[in-house]
């Protein structure tokens, strides 16, 4: 993005008022940067990451879920998995750890540091259609993660058949004993982050959600900032 | 039964003939019924003339069928051992699909049972859950995969001892000119598994044997399914029983049927149904 740009997403007076913005940095000790890029409010985002090297999210303003799908870069039909990463870790929640598996059941990258207390996996993304049964048919104007998705993987050659249950950075989704569930208050925070290491060369799709009729984003969209480190040799 | 060389008589092929149409008519545990409506297990209440589809899965097996709107479809758990796998697409445009994560999350919901629309990622409901007296199943752990069955069980192929549901969709798929990019996260049935307070899975297993549930299809489906073990099934075997498959013409659910449109989402889900059927025509 151009510098105006730039300044003008990262100028706390384009966001509600009492916005903080915290790009922190890496979350990873050490390493060479190889890719530094700030993903604006309500914007789609993609990168390759080679295997070994390391991606920190930073949620830079804070309870901003970043919608995230993961492919094998060699072979796109090996995608993320939110069933295959819950059933070999045996929990629902992502944390410090949890290696993220395809749909093949391989890992596709490892979470190697993590500042809230749980990331989300169950909640899937937003989209023009589905916020029509979520909040009624007059949202069915607004951009989603799911058009995000879509017009990201479109610069790949995938379309909708490629669009699978994603990964919720820095949303907040319990599932209370008699299975409730629900997206509610964050508890992430201007500048956490999140940060996973590639288990083999893999494509990242993120959606900073545009959401604006649940908590996933404070019903203030903000800021990502995405960070590449090269992996220890 | 033994199938071996010395009980055929094959040497030319008037015996050969004579001996593939002497197989006919034989009964296996596991097989479809055809027509339908000669299945020795009809569903109870259900007129055996009205059965579109009636079959008993193996345990390691899969089965698939197009289905027309409005129709029933019963699985019944005969022992107490499957587990369902379930699949549905809308059959005319299939990158319509079940979304799992619109299907817990729409529904405020991750433990399916009666009443539970399955969502399509396109605002609508492919089928609803219409009886369960089960109450076992699962939207979160999806279905095996190669590399799992090969750690737990030593094999996963599909003419193995013990074949992954994901190698069985991808061939069940595959029939209906899907690929396996075309096999997003799978729900299944007579199997449950429970989310503790730390997000830790209990597997609290099967209900029992004769256990049902029936689904109704909102949609034209192409209905896939597997039958193997759930994934995070504590016992090292691989222990599967037969699934038991009726399908019968019935009714689609309409927008106000108070049993099946009871929340503000279900209902939208419903009108987003309708509205796309009245422009197709349908």
């Amino acid at each position: 993005m151009s510098l105006a740009t730039r300044n003008a997403v990262l100028d706390p007076a384009n966001y509600a008022e009492g916005t903080v913005l915290d790009l922190a940095g890496p979350l990873v000790d050490g390493g060479v940067i190889l890719l530094d890029e700030v993903v604006a409010a309500r914007a789609p985002w993609s990168a390759v990451v080679s295997l070994g090297d390391i991606l920190t999210i930073v949620d830079v303003g804070g309870n901003q879920s970043g919608d995230c799908l993961l492919y094998n870069a060699q072979d796109t039909d090996e995608r993320y998995s939110v069933p295959d990463t819950i059933a070999w870790s045996g929990n629902v929640y992502v944390r410090t750890g949890t290696v993220l598996r395809s749909n093949q059941g391989n890992p596709l990258a490892t979470v190697v540091a993590n500042e809230i207390d749980r990331q989300d996996t169950i909640g899937g993304a937003c989209g023009k259609e589905s916020n029509t049964l979520r909040y009624g048919h007059h949202t069915a104007a607004e951009h989603g993660c799911r058009e995000n998705f879509l017009a990201e993987a479109a610069k790949y050659g995938m379309g909708a058949r490629d669009i699978v249950s994603n990964l919720n950075w820095f949303m907040n989704v319990p599932i209370e004993a008699d299975g409730t569930l629900g997206i509610v208050d964050g508890i992430s925070g201007p500048g956490k982050r999140v940060a996973f290491r590639a288990e083999m060369d893999i494509l990242v799709l993120v959606s900073n959600c545009p959401q604006m009729n649940n908590p996933c984003n404070d019903f203030n969209p903000t800021p990502l900032r995405m960070i590449v480190t090269e992996g220890a040799a | 039964m033994a199938k071996v060389a010395s009980e055929h008589e094959t040497e030319t092929v008037a015996l050969a003939r004579a001996d593939a149409r002497a197989q006919g008519g034989r009964v296996a545990d596991a097989m479809p019924y055809l027509p339908a409506s000669s299945t020795p297990y009809p569903p109870p209440g259900v007129e055996p003339g009205a059965l579109t589809w009636a079959e008993t899965v193996a345990g390691g097996n899969y089965t698939h069928k197009v289905v027309a709107r409005g129709t029933r479809i019963r699985l019944e758990d005969v022992t107490g051992q499957a587990c369902a796998h379930v699949l549905l697409y809308n059959a005319l445009e299939p990158w319509e699909r079940l979304n799992v994560a619109d299907t817990v999350k729409i529904g405020w919901q991750a433990y399916l049972t009666t009443g539970h629309p399955l969502l399509s990622g396109d605002g609508r409901v492919l089928a609803t859950i219409v009886d369960d007296d089960s109450g076992r199943h699962d939207a979160l752990c999806g279905t095996s995969t190669a590399a799992a069955n090969r750690a737990k069980y030593g094999d996963s192929a599909p003419q193995g001892p013990s074949p992954s549901g994901r190698e069985l969709f991808i061939l069940a798929a595959a029939k209906h000119g899907l690929a396996p990019r075309d096999l997003p996260p799978s729900v299944s049935f007579f199997k449950g598994v429970g989310v503790k307070p730390d997000g830790g899975l209990e597997f609290t297993g099967s209900a029992g044997p004769g256990k049902a549930v029936e689904l109704v299809a909102e949609l034209p489906l192409i209905v896939l399914i597997a039958n193997v073990p759930h994934p995070v099934d504590p016992s090292p075997a691989y222990t599967c029983g037969p699934l038991r498959v009726h399908a019968w013409r019935s009714a689609p659910t309409t927008p106000a049927d108070p049993g099946r449109d009871a929340t503000p989402e279900a209902h939208r889900a419903l009108l987003n149904t309708a509205d796309y059927l009245a422009a197709r025509g349908l």
